[in-house]
C-alpha cells in the first residue's frame, strides 16, 4: 500500500466516476440478487452447533422415545376452581379439537386421561371424563377426586388449588417446511381465542416448546420491521444535523442501503438463515457503513470550506484517509469475525455477514462515495468552522489538564474494571423474551399456577430385552423418583413407576395396600402388556418406554430455573445417582438443558476468540503504525473500554449471558478504529510535519476529532437502537457495545493524549 | 338400443359398473368379503419385529387362533410365546362390528382371568405400529366405502377403496384401501390420523391361498411415517378347519392355554 497506489487510485475514481459508480452497483445488485432466499428459522435448535454435546444427547433421546415438541394451553376459569360443568365442558371439547392441530401426535389432559378401576375381575379402562358423560355434581365430585390425588396430572395438568388446568399437544414436527411452526403456533392461538369466545369465564395461555419457537421466530421479523427504520431514521437526522449538507448525507444514506444489500444479499446467496441473534445484523451494518463514509465527508467538507475545489478536496481526503479506514475496516472484521469462536452458531453468521459488510463498505467508501460525491452538486461556503475551534478549545483543554486527566481517568478506569469479578455467568432462556411478549406472559402465568417449560429427562436403562420389568430396576426408579420429587426446584415428575403401581392396585380390586409395586418381573411385563392392550390412540406409553422395553424415561419439570441453578441441579443429581445406585446406568438431556451448558461452552470458547482477535489487532496496529511503541500503548485505550464497560454491567446487571460473551471480542475491533484514526493524524504529525507531542496531540484533535465524535455517536445511537429489541440477545449486545463505544471515545479523548505526552515527551525533551 | 346395451352392461357385472362410488367401494368391499367366507377357523403362528427410528430391533412372537362367526365379529384367542415374561399369557376376544369388543385376558402371573372393559381399539398392539383395530377381523358394517379409482400397485390392477370407520373411537378418519382386482386381497393400506394427515401405511406380501380359496399374506409391514417408527409381522403355519367351536372359546379355559 505505497502512497502513489492510493493517490493513483484516488485519481481513477475522482476523474472516471461513472465508470466506478456503475461496476460497484453491478456488483451490489449481484450479491443483493441473493435477498430472495432470505428466510427466518423457527427452531430453538439453531442455537447449537451439529456437534453440540447435549444436543447429541437430546436427538438420540427423542429417537428412542417420542419427540417432545408440544404446545400447552393453560386454562384459568375466572370462578378459581375448574372443576365445574362449564370448565370440564371446555376442557373435553378443547382436548378433542387438540388432536386436529397441525403435526399434532398426542393430547393430554384431565378429560382424557385413561382412568382405571377394579371391579370384580373388571379392568374398566377409559376416559376420565368421557364425552358422554352427564356432568353431574357427584360426578364432578369423583373426576376431582381422581384428578388430584393422581400423581400424572396433579402439578402437570392440575394444580393442586385446582385453579387452572392444562392441555398438552405433545407435536412432532418433519423440520421439512419453515411453515410447521407457524402453522401450529397459529392453529393454537386461534383455537385458544375461540374456546374463549365460546366460555368467555375462563382465560387461555398458549405455552410449550412449539410456542417458543414461533416466539424466535416473530421476534426476529418483529425487531427487522421496528429497529431497522428506527435506525434509518436516527443515521438520517444525525447525519444531517452534523454534516449539514444534503449531497453528503444522501451518499451516506445510499452507502449504507448498497452495504446492507449486499451483506444480506450474499447471505441469501449462501443459504444462512435469519435467528432472532443474527437479526441484528442489518442494525449492526449500518452502523458499521456510517464509519467510514463520515470520515472520508468530514475531511472533504473540511477541505471545501477551507475554499479547495471538489476535485482536490477529495483526492486529499482519500489521501489522507485510504490508509486508517483500510486497517479500521480490517480491524473491525477481525472483531467481528471472532465471533466464529462462540458455540452458537447465529452469532456466527453475525459475524461473518457484518464482517463481508465491513469489507464491502470500506470499498463501497473508497469508490462509490467520491465518485458519487464528484457528480453531486455540492454548494459549500468557504468559512471558518466553529465545529474545528470548538475541537481546538478542547484539546487545549485537554493538554492544559493532561496530568490530573492522566491520574483521574486511570483510577477511574482501574476502580469501575474492579467491579469486573461482580459479574457471573447466568442465563434464563424464557428471559430472552421480555414481559412484553406473548409467550413470555403465558410461559410466566403457566410456571408460576401450573407446570414450567424447564425440564430435565432420564432415560434409565436396566441393559436387557424387557428389563423394564425388572423389581430391582423399578425399585430403583422408583426411589429415584422419590428422592426427585424432594428437591426444592422440582415441580412434577413423571415416572412408570406410578403406572405400575396403580395397575397393582386395580389388579387387586383397587385395594389401596397394593399402591406399591408389582414382586414380580413377569407379573409386572404382564401388566404392562395389559395396560398397553387397553390404551387409545395417541395415549401409549411409547413417550415413556423404549421399544425393546429396556429403557425408561424420567421426565422432570422445574420451575423457572437460572442456568447455574440448572447445572447445579443436574450436578446434585449425577452425585445422588453415583453414590445411591451406582449400578444404574442412564442418560440426561433436554431443552433446558442445552441451554444451561452453552452459555458456559460459549465463553469459554469465545475468551480464546477474544485473545485471539487482540493479538491479530495489536499486530496489525503495530505493522500499520510502524511503531512497536505506539501500538503497544494502544492496548491501553483498546482493552480499557471493554473493562470498564463489563465492570459497570457488574455494577449495574451482574448477570452475563451468552450474548454478552460474545460483545468483547465485536467491540475491539471497533473501539481499535477511533485509536487508530487519532494515532495516524497524531503520528503523520510527528513523521510529515516534525511537530512535538503535544502539538501532534493539538493536531489530531483539530484534524479527526469530529471525525471520530460523530462515528462514535452514530455507534453509540445504532446500538442503542439495538438495545429496544424485546429479545434480551440483542438488547443486552446493544447496550453493552454502546457503552463499551462510549467510554473508547472519552478514554481517547481524555486518557490517550495524556498518555501520549506523558510517554513521548520525555523522549522530545 | 345402446341404453338397452348399457343397462345390459350394468345388470351384468355389478362390482364393475356401479352406479355411484359409494355403491361400487360397497360392492367391492362385499366381494372380498364373500371371497374370504367359510373357513371355519384358523390357526397361525406370528412373530412381530419392532425397529424404532435407529433401526433398533425387538421380536415378540405370538399365536393366534381364530373362530369364524357368521354375522358378526370372529372369536379370537391370542397366547403369547415371547418375550419370555410374558410366556403363557392369553387373550380372548369377541369381536364385534359396531359394540365394543369383549375381551378377557389371563396373567399367568397373577393366576387370574381379568376382563377388559375397555372401548378402545386404537392403541398400539404390543407396543408396535399397528393398532389393534388394524388386526381385528374385518367386517362389513364396520366401515362406509367409496370407490376412489383404479391404481397399479406393484404391477397388479388394484382397486382404491376409502374406508371410514363407523365405530366409535378409532384413531382414524379414514384409511385408503389397494385391492387387487384378481383375487382381491388388500395390497396396501393408508391410514389418516383424526387431523386426517397420513399416519401410517401397511403393505402386504407373500400372499399364499389355502385350501384353493383363502389368500393369506406372511409379511405385513406397517410403517409410521410421523414417528419413522416400523413393525413387521411374519405369519407362519396356516392351518384351517381344525374342527373348533364355540366351546374352544371361552373365557374359564383361557388358564388352560399354553
Amino acid at each position: 500500500m505505497t502512497e502513489s497506489l492510493t493517490v493513483r487510485h484516488a485519481k481513477f475514481v475522482v476523474y472516471h466516476p461513472w465508470r466506478v459508480l456503475l461496476l460497484l452497483l453491478l456488483i451490489v445488485m449481484a450479491a443483493a440478487s441473493g435477498g430472495r432466499f432470505i428466510e427466518f428459522t423457527n427452531d430453538y435448535r439453531v442455537f447449537f452447533s451439529e456437534d453440540n454435546p447435549e444436543l447429541n444427547a437430546f436427538e438420540a433421546m427423542q429417537d428412542i422415545y417420542t419427540k417432545t415438541d408440544n404446545v400447552l394451553f393453560v386454562i384459568a376459569p375466572k370462578r378459581g376452581d375448574v372443576f365445574n360443568a362449564e370448565t370440564l365442558a371446555l376442557v373435553s371439547e378443547m382436548t378433542e379439537q387438540s388432536w386436529q392441530t397441525p403435526y399434532s401426535t398426542r393430547v393430554d389432559s384431565i378429560t382424557n386421561f385413561q382412568h382405571t378401576v377394579a371391579a370384580a375381575d373388571d379392568l374398566l379402562v377409559g376416559d376420565l371424563v368421557p364425552a358422554s358423560a352427564d356432568l353431574s355434581l357427584e360426578f364432578i365430585d369423583f373426576v376431582r377426586d381422581v384428578a388430584l390425588n393422581e400423581p400424572i396430572l396433579i402439578n402437570r395438568l392440575v394444580s393442586p388449588k385446582a385453579h387452572v388446568t392444562g392441555i398438552n399437544v405433545t407435536v412432532q414436527l418433519p423440520g421439512k417446511s419453515l411453515d410447521e411452526v407457524p402453522e401450529t403456533a397459529n392453529f393454537a392461538r386461534a383455537l385458544a381465542q375461540e374456546m374463549m369466545l365460546k366460555y368467555p369465564n375462563h382465560e387461555i395461555h398458549s405455552t410449550g416448546l412449539a410456542m417458543m419457537n414461533n416466539a424466535f421466530g416473530e421476534m426476529s421479523q418483529k425487531d427487522m420491521a421496528t429497529l431497522v427504520p428506527l435506525m434509518f431514521l436516527t443515521i438520517i437526522v444525525v447525519l444531517g444535523v452534523l454534516l449539514r449538507s444534503f449531497s453528503a448525507t444522501f451518499v451516506s444514506i445510499f452507502m449504507i442501503f448498497s452495504t446492507i444489500m449486499f451483506a444480506m444479499g450474499l447471505m441469501g446467496w449462501l443459504g444462512w438463515k435469519l435467528t432472532p441473534a443474527s437479526a441484528g445484523a442489518p442494525t449492526i451494518l449500518m452502523t458499521m457503513a456510517v464509519a467510514d463514509t463520515v470520515h472520508l465527508l468530514v475531511t472533504f467538507l473540511h477541505n471545501m470550506r477551507r475554499g479547495h475545489n471538489k476535485a482536490v478536496a477529495m483526492l486529499n481526503s482519500l489521501r489522507v484517509n485510504f490508509q486508517p479506514i483500510f486497517i479500521t475496516s480490517i480491524t473491525t472484521a477481525i472483531g467481528f469475525l471472532s465471533m466464529n469462536f462462540s458455540d452458537v452458531p447465529p452469532f456466527q453468521d453475525l459475524g461473518n455477514v457484518v464482517a463481508m459488510g465491513v469489507m464491502f463498505a470500506f470499498v463501497l467508501s473508497v469508490t462509490v462515495l467520491p465518485a458519487m460525491m464528484m457528480l453531486m452538486p455540492i454548494r459549500i461556503k468557504v468559512q471558518e468552522e466553529t465545529d474545528s475551534h470548538l475541537m481546538v478549545r478542547f484539546a487545549l483543554g485537554v493538554i492544559n489538564r493532561r496530568g490530573p486527566l492522566l491520574l483521574g481517568m486511570g483510577l477511574l478506569a482501574v476502580s469501575i474494571i474492579a467491579f469486573l469479578p461482580q459479574n457471573t455467568l447466568d442465563d434464563q432462556f424464557v428471559e430472552y423474551f421480555d414481559e412484553t411478549v406473548e409467550f413470555r406472559q403465558a410461559t410466566d402465568f403457566s410456571s408460576e399456577n401450573l407446570s414450567g417449560i424447564y425440564t430435565l429427562q432420564y432415560s434409565m436403562d436396566q441393559g436387557s430385552s424387557g428389563g423394564v420389568s425388572d423389581p430391582a430396576f423399578l425399585q430403583s426408579v422408583e426411589r429415584f423418583s422419590n428422592w426427585l420429587r424432594t428437591q426444592p426446584e422440582v415441580m412434577h415428575v413423571q415416572t412408570i413407576s406410578d403406572t405400575f403401581k396403580r395397575l397393582n392396585k386395580n389388579m387387586h380390586g383397587d385395594n389401596p395396600a397394593y399402591y406399591r409395586l408389582p414382586e414380580s418381573r413377569e407379573l409386572a411385563a404382564q401388566y404392562l402388556l395389559l395396560y398397553e392392550l387397553s390404551l387409545p390412540y395417541g395415549l401409549d406409553l411409547n413417550d415413556q418406554i423404549d421399544v425393546d422395553k429396556a429403557q425408561t424415561r424420567i421426565n422432570v419439570t422445574l420451575e423457572n430455573l437460572h442456568t447455574n441453578e440448572m447445572l447445579a441441579i443436574e450436578t446434585r443429581v449425577a452425585e445422588w445417582l453415583g453414590q445411591n445406585l451406582p449400578e444404574l446406568s442412564y442418560t440426561a438431556a433436554s431443552p433446558s438443558l442445552m441451554f444451561a451448558h452453552i452459555g458456559e461452552r460459549n465463553v469459554s470458547s469465545m475468551l480464546l476468540g477474544t485473545t485471539l482477535a487482540l493479538i491479530v489487532i495489536s499486530f496489525i496496529l503495530v505493522l500499520a503504525l510502524r511503531s512497536a511503541r505506539i501500538g503497544l500503548l494502544s492496548l491501553a485505550p483498546n482493552l480499557i473500554p471493554a473493562g470498564m464497560a463489563f465492570g459497570l454491567w457488574g455494577m449495574l446487571v451482574g448477570q452475563v449471558g451468552m450474548s454478552l460473551s460474545v460483545v468483547a471480542g465485536m467491540t475491539l475491533g471497533i473501539v481499535v478504529d477511533d485509536t487508530v484514526h487519532f494515532l495516524s493524524k497524531y503520528l503523520r504529525a510527528r513523521r510529515e510535519n516534525n511537530l512535538n507531542a503535544e502539538q501532534a496531540v493539538h493536531y489530531a484533535f483539530k484534524t479527526v476529532g469530529i471525525a471520530l465524535w460523530v462515528t462514535s455517536l452514530v455507534l453509540i445511537l445504532g446500538f442503542l437502537v439495538l438495545s429496544q429489541s424485546h429479545f434480551s440477545l440483542n438488547s443486552d449486545m446493544g447496550m453493552m457495545a454502546a457503552m463499551t463505544i462510549a467510554i473508547a471515545l472519552i478514554m481517547d479523548f481524555l486518557f490517550l493524549p495524556p498518555l501520549l505526552m506523558k510517554l513521548e515527551g520525555k523522549k522530545d525533551a | 338400443m345402446r341404453k338397452f346395451l348399457l343397462l345390459a352392461l350394468l345388470l351384468l357385472s355389478p362390482v364393475v359398473m356401479a352406479e355411484t362410488p359409494e355403491e361400487k367401494g360397497l360392492a367391492i368391499a362385499l366381494e372380498t368379503d364373500k371371497r374370504d367366507k367359510g373357513w371355519q377357523d384358523s390357526y397361525a403362528e406370528m412373530k412381530m419385529v419392532l425397529r424404532n427410528r435407529h433401526g433398533k430391533e425387538s421380536v415378540r412372537q405370538i399365536r393366534v387362533t381364530n373362530l369364524e362367526v357368521d354375522g358378526d365379529g370372529d372369536k379370537g384367542l391370542t397366547v403369547f410365546d415371547e418375550p419370555r415374561d410374558i410366556k403363557g399369557t392369553s387373550f380372548l376376544s369377541y369381536s364385534h362390528s359396531l359394540e365394543p369388543d369383549e375381551q378377557w385376558i389371563f396373567l399367568p402371573a397373577l393366576k387370574r382371568v381379568k376382563r377388559i372393559s375397555s372401548s378402545n381399539k386404537s392403541g398400539p398392539f404390543m407396543g408396535s405400529e399397528f393398532a389393534y383395530e388394524d388386526i381385528s377381523s374385518f367386517e362389513i358394517p364396520k366401515y362406509s366405502y367409496l370407490y376412489l379409482r383404479d391404481e397399479l400397485f406393484n404391477g397388479m390392477d388394484c382397486y382404491v377403496l376409502e374406508l371410514r370407520p363407523q365405530y366409535q373411537h378409532s384413531g382414524y378418519t379414514k384409511s385408503h384401501v389397494w385391492i387387487d382386482k384378481a383375487e382381491f386381497r388388500s395390497q396396501k393400506i393408508d391410514y389418516y390420523d383424526r387431523k386426517d394427515s397420513l399416519l401410517k401405511t401397511q403393505i402386504f406380501s407373500d400372499y399364499q391361498q389355502y385350501l384353493d380359496q383363502y389368500w393369506r399374506a406372511h409379511t405385513m409391514t406397517m410403517q409410521n411415517h410421523q414417528n419413522g417408527k416400523s413393525t413387521t409381522l411374519q405369519w407362519d403355519d396356516f392351518q384351517f378347519k381344525n374342527g373348533l367351536n364355540d366351546g374352544d372359546f371361552k373365557k374359564n379355559d383361557l388358564k388352560r392355554q399354553r
